[in-house]
């Protein structure tokens, strides 16, 4: 077969790879090309290095080994049964471009990912050979993320852990039954085995280096995964307890979400319309308000209404505040961390510096001010030295009066 | 302080900067005007390159020399460290901020956690606009590739920061591409690196960097189609990459073309895509009128007729509780307008009778509501539909199914299996077992009468023996469902 251009077939694995929604490069282990034979770093801090018009960051050039793919699931593009145009790169080919792109200071590494040919082994061991020819022939010191194939032989699958800084399999549905509806050739009972045996790899390599200096890392950037938001029935609770027992079973270091999006081609077994892009977002949201705002999964689903789906008018944080008005106002001046993270409009950092400041002074409403980014949102839930709401949060048009006006959120409503 | 005061309370300093950029020549200056006790309100600081003319009109630029017994003065580690950045910055009151911040932190220590406080919080500001200018220097900076005579590769790249931040960033780059020859020019000076040593020249112009590099193009390429037009977020966008990056940026100029041609992109990925159907319709009369009208794949659009399914639909009816499928009506079926009446359906009706099977008590129909073909000469010569063409159609016997509320299907062939189940399966590993369907309705998979046709010979014989059993095995399970419901 007559290969096309390196142009177009970058083009068309490019496309095939946008879907995933990972561009993530941070939190791997702190090193740099001083003292070697190539280039890169990794500085613990990921960089992105351009944004596109979908808001998205590009840290890592994102490609598909190849778009061929002996599997039918109905919500890819790659599908067995699309009639997408084909291409495919060589190991070395992926190699060359990444070190060219780097130079550049285009990117801080790779992601590959691959269609499954031939069989799950073949496939994993191309994408083994990759990031080999980066690390061994090259001296390649920059981020590598691998998609592992969970079918492939655990063995292959070892091998690509002690290249790459960060390997993830997709669960791609919330749901098992959606997953043997729209996924017909994968089997979550092998995802889950071998997303748990990538967390035992992981965490035997941590414990062998911290016993022998010399020992070989292992996927230090830890595994990820990524669910399709929208293409199924789920709901945002199902999907929330979801990632959150993933969180918890396997360590993951990131759930990713991807609101399900019209693909070319795509299977007549989907929803016709997609979910507003903001579904996608208010997941995230919630997302960080079990990591970093100690919110436990059966209070993000507190926030969501009766039938399991979080509003999208208002994020999750006030929409939980807005059910719980009893655990309001919150003094500033007095209150614990965990209660000041709670309040709609305190972030991580406001909290931070209301803790600091406050024991140099009695903070007023202006102090507050100074410290967040609207005041007003922050204001019904609060007791500042100046400040009390009176009877604010037993005002039933509450919500009406501090939610973000009703705009446009996106230029394309489907 | 208990020094003796060296300073008149008229006493006015100026103090001229030498370097924008060196923190230790500031530590210097502002350590000798705290031992002699100099108010913050009492220093101006200028900037090199400013005009000394009329500094003397203003104050003195002679610091008060240091008492020997007045201590070192002291301040928190914390102080340090955010001045260090907030120095970098290019606001000219950045000298004059830090030294008041030093001076207000003599008397008051922890004042620098009140983050409140508007020089504290003024000094914070400073920092992270900093922060966020050496890292965009690290994320948005681009080399451009020079061969050189030798044959050696140089990489070269124009930047242009918003702080002096070139020296303090020089780290990044030669730990980064250490064993990579490499420039990096920028209006206020330039770094060059040769694999073992860094050296500083003088500021430099856009002009002496490269124009170009030929893989830019392929890097452009790559920009545009990782971007999912499906999802603009400009505004998102341009919160992290702000315009006044954009000029050094090779991708960049794609930006208000790739945002134009969005809604194009994505009306015509809906278009290709995924159909809106609309309602089901909920008679079968309406299924046979909208079915005329289809032309959602290519079919739709041949010369043919659609061909609606047949039978009776509910007990009262007759119905026997059976479904079968076809694939698509032949050239029979699509003149005369009705499923199974050509060579295959009367292999079919023979077969059934066989098995003990009252067809008009079944409904029957097909996977694919049109003719497929390919024009021979005068014969329409049988295609077989495409996955894609099947799943469009499953719409329409998916319909039928909701109405007729069956409780056996039987499938005959790949193309109606895969209407059923949404997947492909092959018919020798599925056929002779009940499937379950979603609603608690049973699939029984066999192959066309059609397969049979197209074989001879012993090959005939056998397989269809085995479509025979099929069939004799669907009448069974039929007659046990139909008194188990008796019961």
């Amino acid at each position: 077969m007559v290969q096309k251009p390196i142009l177009d077939r970058l083009r068309i694995l490019a496309d095939a790879a946008k879907y995933d929604a990972s561009c993530a490069s941070s939190g791997t282990s702190k090193r740099d090309s001083r003292g070697g034979r190539g280039i890169g770093s990794t500085e613990g801090m990921g960089i992105c290095h351009a944004y596109a018009p979908d808001g998205r960051c590009i840290s890592l050039l994102k490609l598909l080994l190849t778009n061929h793919c002996v599997f039918d699931c109905h919500y890819c593009v790659n599908r067995k049964s699309s009639n997408v145009e084909r291409a495919r790169f060589t190991p070395q080919e992926v190699a060359d471009l990444t070190l060219s792109f780097y130079k550049r200071n285009y990117v801080e590494g790779l992601f590959l990912s691959s269609g499954i040919i031939r069989s799950s082994d073949h496939t994993m061991e191309m994408l083994v050979e990759t990031a080999r020819i980066l690390r061994e022939e090259h001296d390649f010191r920059g981020y590598i993320h691998l998609k592992t194939i969970p079918e492939a032989d655990p063995e292959i699958v070892h091998r690509a852990g002690l290249y790459a800084d960060r390997v993830s399999i997709n669960v791609e549905l919330p749901t098992d039954a959606g997953l043997t509806r729209l996924a017909p050739d994968k089997n979550a009972g092998q995802i889950d085995g071998a997303m748990s045996g990538m967390k035992s790899a992981i965490a035997e390599a941590k414990d062998a280096k911290k016993r022998f200096r010399h020992a070989p890392k292992f996927a230090p950037a830890g595994q990820s995964t990524q669910m399709i938001v929208g293409a199924d029935a789920a709901s945002d609770v199902d999907i929330v307890t979801r990632a959150s027992s993933l969180y918890s079973r396997h360590r993951l270091r990131r759930v990713y979400y991807s609101a399900f999006s019209p693909i070319p081609d795509a299977s007549a077994v989907l929803p016709l319309k997609r979910p507003p892009l903001i579904r996608e977002h208010r997941l995230y949201q919630s997302d960080w308000l079990m990591r970093f705002y100690g919110f436990a999964p059966h209070e993000v689903a507190q926030a969501a209404g009766a039938d399991g789906m979080l509003p999208l008018d208002i994020d999750p944080k006030l929409a939980w505040a807005l059910k719980f008005r009893e655990s309001f106002p919150v003094d500033v001046n007095r209150a614990a961390r965990e209660a000041l993270l709670r309040v709609p409009g305190l972030g991580t950092r406001a909290v931070g510096q209301i803790l600091m400041a406050r024991r140099h002074r009695r903070l007023r409403l202006d102090d507050v001010a100074k410290l967040t980014v609207s005041v007003k949102k922050v204001q019904p839930f609060i007791v500042t030295a100046d400040w009390r709401p009176v009877l604010l949060t037993d005002r039933a048009d509450l919500k009406a009066l501090i939610a973000p006006k009703v705009e446009q959120l996106e230029l394309f409503v489907a | 302080m208990t020094a003796l005061r060296h300073v008149q309370d008229s006493d006015y300093y100026v103090v001229p900067m030498a370097t924008s950029d060196d923190f230790e020549e500031w530590r210097g200056h502002a350590r000798l005007l705290l031992m002699a006790d100099v108010p913050s309100d009492r220093v101006a600081w200028t900037e090199p390159g400013g005009s000394a003319g009329d500094l003397f009109s203003l104050g003195d630029c002679r610091l008060p020399a240091p008492d020997g017994e007045v201590p070192q003065p002291r301040v928190s580690k914390r102080f340090m460290d955010i001045a260090r950045i907030v120095l970098l910055n290019s606001d000219i009151t950045r000298f004059s901020l830090l030294y008041r911040v030093l001076w207000r932190l003599q008397t008051k220590p922890r004042l620098i956690e009140d983050m409140a406080d508007p020089d504290i919080r003024a000094m914070a500001d400073m920092a992270r606009a900093v922060r966020r200018d050496i890292h965009k220097m690290r994320a948005f900076l681009r080399f451009r590739m020079v061969e050189e005579e030798s044959g050696a590769e140089h990489y070269v790249a124009w930047f242009e920061p918003y702080h002096h931040i070139l020296r303090h960033n020089s780290g990044f780059f030669t730990r980064r591409f250490a064993n990579m020859r490499w420039s990096i020019l920028t209006p206020r000076g330039s770094l060059h690196w040769d694999g073992e040593i860094l050296r500083e020249g003088p500021p430099a112009t856009r002009a002496d960097a490269p124009g170009g590099d030929p893989a830019e193009e392929l890097w452009r390429s790559y920009y545009a189609s990782i971007f999912n037009p499906a999802r603009l977020k400009v505004g998102a966008m341009l919160k992290e990459m702000p315009r006044k990056y954009w000029k050094n940026m090779p991708e960049a100029q794609l930006i208000p073309d790739l945002i134009a041609g969005a809604q194009a992109r994505e009306a015509a990925m809906v278009k290709k895509g995924a159909l809106d159907m609309g309602e089901r319709p909920d008679t079968l009369e309406a299924i046979g009128q909208a079915i005329h009208a289809c032309a959602r794949c290519p079919i739709g659009e041949m010369h043919n007729t659609a061909v609606m399914g047949e039978g009776p639909r509910d007990a009262a009816g007759g119905f026997s509780g059976l479904m079968i499928v076809g694939e698509q009506p032949g050239d029979q079926e699509d003149l005369q307008g009705r499923p199974f009446v050509g060579p295959a359906g009367h292999l079919l009706d023979n077969c059934l009778v066989e098995a003990g099977i009252d067809r008009s008590a079944a409904y029957v129909t097909n996977a694919v509501k049109h003719f497929k073909y390919a024009q021979r000469g005068k014969r329409r010569l049988h295609e077989t539909p495409t996955a894609r063409e099947i799943d469009t159609c499953r719409w329409w016997v998916e319909s039928e199914r909701k109405i007729v509320q069956p409780k056996l299907v039987l499938a005959m062939g790949a193309s109606a299996a895969r209407a059923m189940l949404g997947r492909t399966v092959s018919v020798a590993k599925a056929r002779g077992q009940a499937l379950p369907l979603g609603d608690g309705s049973e699939l029984w998979v066999t192959v066309h009468p059609s397969y049979l046709l197209r074989l001879d010979g012993e090959a005939r014989v056998q397989q269809e023996a085995f479509f025979r059993n099929d069939l004799s095995a669907v009448a069974k399970r039929l007659a046990e469902m139909s008194v188990s419901a008796g019961l």
